[in-house]
């Protein structure tokens, strides 16, 4: 598959993110903030990164970029979208995704190889974890809190719209110690981890990210 | 030329960790008596034409979609005299 990356100004991970694509099994294609269309792709990262020097909100001037109009054009068609860290704060705040993300409760920025819990299995992004499995994947991050009002967290469990939770200790003050959220059609997926960090041995805690990438080609056979 | 003020305020329930950090600093200085610290954020905007209804629409519509987060933001709009700086200018300050 076509694999579309976004670079914005500020992107810090659209090379790794494209790398883990490529490791994934697909083709890697880098799409630029300013493009309108999305050159073909069958699904798009929006990777981590200080989009826009996080002025205002992070993610809030991203949302606004025309690249974008396309992305949430092509997450309504059902096109998998997976938005890493800078990435989720956009997708929340284009409304792709329910919540925010706000500053880390402790004010720290967190740098830590962080054990999570993969709950929802039939997304395009996820299918090649097991339900429940657990995995060690990186974390980096000034503004992981996830936020939303109770009834929408009600709903995000009732409907098993959690994609992936903490586990060991809640690194950042998100509600529920939710680390990861979808859609309702699941194609849209939201983490604030970097699964693109933890696919190769020599750089990370492992490869448990790379299940991110080779999702994919597993949809697609399904 | 109108002069529109934004006040920019996260949602009660939503915690906020910078006026956290704001309010935890205040002690160590000398201030004592502070119970609590909330930050927001306060945009002046400067927009052509009288200030009408219309306008003020216009202004709240920029503030939903772009200046706050309704999600875990409240906003207030209202049009002002006189800019921050000008106030300050004055005042000699």
């Amino acid at each position: 598959m076509k694999v579309g990356v976004v670079t914005f100004p500020g992107s810090l991970d659209d090379v790794d993110a494209r790398r883990a694509v490529t490791l994934g099994g697909h083709q890697a294609v880098a799409l630029w903030h300013g493009d309108e269309d999305l050159r073909g792709v069958d699904a798009i990262v929006l990777p981590g990164g200080f989009s826009y020097g996080d002025y205002l909100r992070a993610g809030a001037i991203s949302r606004f970029a025309p690249v974008m109009t396309a992305v949430v054009e092509a997450a309504g068609r059902g096109v998998p979208v997976l938005g890493i860290c800078n990435g989720f704060q956009v997708l929340c705040e284009s409304h792709l995704l329910p919540g925010a993300l706000i500053r880390n409760d402790h004010r720290k920025f967190n740098c830590v190889d962080q054990r999570l819990r993969i709950e929802r299995t039939d997304t395009p992004w996820t299918s090649s974890y097991d339900e429940g499995q657990e995995v060690t994947i990186v974390l980096k991050n000034g503004e992981g809190g996830f936020v939303a009002d109770e009834a929408t967290l009600d709903r995000l469990e009732g409907e098993g719209l959690v994609v992936a939770r903490y586990l060991d200790g809640n690194p950042n003050g998100s509600l529920r110690d939710i680390a990861g959220v979808s859609n309702d059609r699941g194609n849209v997926v939201g983490l604030m981890p970097h699964p693109e960090h933890a696919v190769e041995e020599l750089t990370g805690p492992g490869t448990d990210g790379l299940g991110f990438f080779t999702s994919l080609v597993e949809t697609a056979f399904a | 030329m109108a002069r529109y003020v934004v006040d920019v305020m996260p949602k009660p329930e939503i915690l906020d960790p910078q006026g956290k950090a704001v309010h935890g600093a205040l002690p160590r200085l000398g201030f004592t008596g502070v119970v609590d610290v909330r930050q927001g954020k306060r945009f002046e905007l400067e927009v052509e034409g009288e200030a009408t209804p219309e306008l003020l629409a216009e202004v709240e519509r920029i503030a939903g979609t772009l200046l706050a987060n309704p999600v875990i933001e409240d906003f207030e709009v209202h049009t002002e005299e006189r800019t921050v700086a000008e106030v300050a200018q004055e005042a000699g300050r």
